[in-house]
């Protein structure tokens, strides 16, 4: 509670004791309204005073003024106790409102408590604090461990880890080594670390999340904008019918102070707040529930139209799999596998060829150059060269043929790298794109979550398709794509699906599918512009298994939102009904306001919560 | 250009709503967003009269709830 809620506190109990006061003291007529008069002026004046300069903007039908209206008309019609309570009540909701919601907004800052404060500046060999912002690109900072990365940047000196979990969500710290680049926001955990920035403050990861999530709430949902139009409407319309309620009944039927008083309750229930607040508090929290497991959403549109997903396209390298060639296999005939890699290693150890390049990683040590004579490379096929003296060939399936040598048939995903020594055949190596660890997982969540088909895209050939598709359980693959028969394939999909269509991609130069999707989500965004910018949803890490969460937490916000919609227009409407026909009195008109709106709110912060 | 402003006492999320609409239909204004949860408005408007309009938005903010200040420094 600030300073301004607690004096709150205190003049509601101190006008509770008035009020409890003046119902013992046994008075009647003038002396009787005089003594609740107190009370009601302790607790009232604020919203008389209010009500009034609003009257003079010409504000009218805003709460001061239904309010102060209602509560004097009780008094008029000679409920002055009535009156007195409806105040009462009325302040004590607001202030639970306004705790609930500045409560709500802490915890929702909190999330996105990432912003770095400072940065340690190196110049001329001394450090100096300075703040991030006026870093330039490629100076030189030092972060110390405990710290928080103020700018995005490649590591100079230094090993640590890095606690990125505020970032990606995930928890597992992350090491990073001389040459790595790293990110802002992130926490170093063990080392110090020379960076050499790459990018402003403005353009770092951090301000491009925080500036992601703050225009979140521009970009409305369509239950937000049923909100706005209805809060435009509601409130004239009860105002309306109330003055209809307090004229036209006693025409026919007389009674004249109980109609005004059933009137005077539909004003108190006038107030379109609980909804008002809440439906937007709740996307603003599902989006930062979601930023807290590193996914993030550029607006409540894209919440809503994601939990109507039934169709989830996936696009197959740096997707599904790591989009990094690795080897994956080694097959060798008469020899040892270390062996094989061994005479494949220094075979390639002068190519740049991508392949070659792999190979060598997989070797792991440095080829001894003295070995190797005369190396020749035959683009399209392979290398020959002479390791020890003896003639070695490296190469595809194809060449060693036309070789006559006879090779052993290898999987049909990947690229095999055939090898021979002496012209005899010593085995193969298998290239392949590894599938990420999660990525059967993801796709059985998706399935799991209720999506209906899930579909791979790929441009690779369809036997490699075919197969990393069968062994994730995709329902439906299409091969052989260029990027333009990507967007084509989209369109068509579209077409067929009842729900809405996810996209899921790097954001490697699939901007125009991503945009062309109902939802499109990039995915490894740490480093990524292109990404960020394309996608609707961004996922901070590269981790197929966040598109389900992502679902769930959709699906989840929507939830609260129809609760807190169908809760509020429902209570709101039987009280309505209920005190139009004279069962309902002023009190349960103020629960109906304002007790309605902090439930709401209160049911709107479970939105922040990430579903398990 | 678009410029945010921070919001003091902005206290009812139907003011906020209410800011809005009268502030949208000011001449010169391409979008506004007076943000509850954030206190914060974003407005976009024309280069040459963007104070002007600045000024004006503030004051509507003020006419619709007495107690809200836009910080326009």
């Amino acid at each position: 509670m600030n300073r301004k809620q607690k004096r709150m506190l205190y003049r509601i109990l101190l006008s509770a004791g008035l009020f409890v006061a003046a119902i013992l003291i046994p008075a009647d007529g003038v002396l009787q309204m005089l003594l609740f008069g107190i009370p009601y002026v302790v607790i009232g004046w604020d919203v008389l005073w209010t009500a009034f300069r609003h009257i003079l903007n010409g504000q009218l039908f805003d709460e001061n003024f239904l309010m102060a209206i209602a509560s004097l008309g009780a008094f008029c019609t000679g409920e002055a106790m009535e009156g007195v309570a409806v105040m009462l009540f009325y302040q004590v909701g607001e202030l639970f409102q306004k705790c609930a919601v500045s409560k709500s907004r802490r915890s929702i800052a909190a999330l996105m408590d990432i912003s770095p404060e400072y940065a340690n500046l190196e110049e001329n060999g001394e450090t100096r604090v300075t703040d991030p912002a006026s870093v330039a690109v490629g100076s030189i900072i030092v972060s110390k461990p405990g710290e928080k990365i103020p700018l995005d940047g490649v590591v100079l000196t230094g090993d640590s880890v890095l606690d990125t979990a505020a970032l990606t969500g995930e928890s597992v710290p992350r090491g990073v080594h001389v040459g790595d680049s790293v990110i802002s926001g992130c926490i170093n955990l063990q080392g110090v670390l020379r960076i050499r920035t790459t990018k402003t403050y403005e353009n770092s990861t951090v301000s491009k999340i925080l500036s992601l999530i703050e225009e979140s709430s521009e970009k409305k949902a369509s239950a937000e904008n049923f909100i706005t139009k209805f809060a435009r409407w509601y409130t004239p319309c009860v105002v309306i019918a109330a003055a209809f309620l307090a004229v036209i009944p006693p025409l026919f039927f007389g009674g004249w102070t109980e109609w005004i008083h059933r009137a005077l309750t539909f004003l108190v229930v006038s107030c379109p707040c609980a909804l008002v607040i809440s439906v937007p508090l709740t996307f603003f929290g599902g989006i930062g529930g979601a930023s807290r497991a590193g996914i993030l959403v550029k607006g409540g549109n894209y919440l809503e139209v994601l939990a109507k997903a039934d169709t989830v396209v996936m696009d197959k390298t740096g997707t599904l799999t790591e989009g990094v060639f690795r080897v994956s296999e080694v097959q060798p005939i008469g020899m040892e596998s270390a062996k094989l890699l061994e005479i494949a290693a220094h075979a390639e150890m002068y190519s740049d060829h991508p392949i070659a390049r792999s190979i060598l990683e997989a070797y792991g040590k440095q080829p001894d150059a003295a070995r190797v004579q005369q190396m020749e490379e035959i683009v399209g096929c392979g290398v020959r060269t002479e390791l020890d003296g003896e003639t070695i060939t490296v190469g595809n399936e194809r060449w060693m043929r036309e070789n006559g040598i006879d090779c052993t048939a290898c999987p049909p995903y990947g690229t095999a790298v055939h090898v021979t020594q002496a012209r005899k055949y010593c085995g193969y190596i298998l290239i392949a794109d590894s599938l990420k660890k999660d990525a059967a997982a993801a796709v059985a969540a998706l399935k799991r979550a209720g999506i209906r088909r899930t579909v791979m895209l790929t441009g690779d050939r369809k036997a490699v398709g075919e197969a990393v598709a069968a062994q994730l359980g995709i329902d439906q693959t299409y091969t052989d794509l260029l990027p333009e028969d990507k967007v084509a394939m989209v369109e068509s999909l579209l077409g067929k699906s009842t729900g809405s269509l996810v996209f899921v991609g790097d954001g490697m130069n699939d901007a125009p599918v991503l945009t062309r999707a109902d939802v499109g989500i990039a995915m490894g965004a740490m480093g990524s512009d292109a990404a960020i910018e394309a996608a609707d949803v961004v996922l901070m890490d590269d981790h197929p298994s966040k598109v389900s969460l992502a679902i769930r937490i959709a699906r989840r916000t929507m939830r609260i939102v129809r609760q807190n919609i169908v809760f509020a227009l429902g209570v709101k409407g039987v009280i309505l009904l209920l005190s139009a026909f004279g069962y309902a009195n002023m009190w349960a008109a103020v629960f109906a306001d304002v007790g309605v709106a902090v439930i709401a709110i209160l049911n709107a912060t479970r939105a922040l919560r990430i579903p398990k | 250009m678009t410029k945010t402003f921070r919001m003091e006492d902005l206290d009812c999320a139907n003011c906020a709503r209410k800011m809005e609409d009268a502030i949208r239909k000011l001449d010169g204004v391409q979008e506004v967003h007076v943000n509850f949860l954030t206190q914060k408005m974003i407005l976009c408007a024309d280069d040459d009269r963007f104070d002007e309009i600045a000024h004006a938005a503030a004051r509507i903010c003020q006419k619709v709830d007495a107690d809200c200040r836009v910080v326009l420094a």
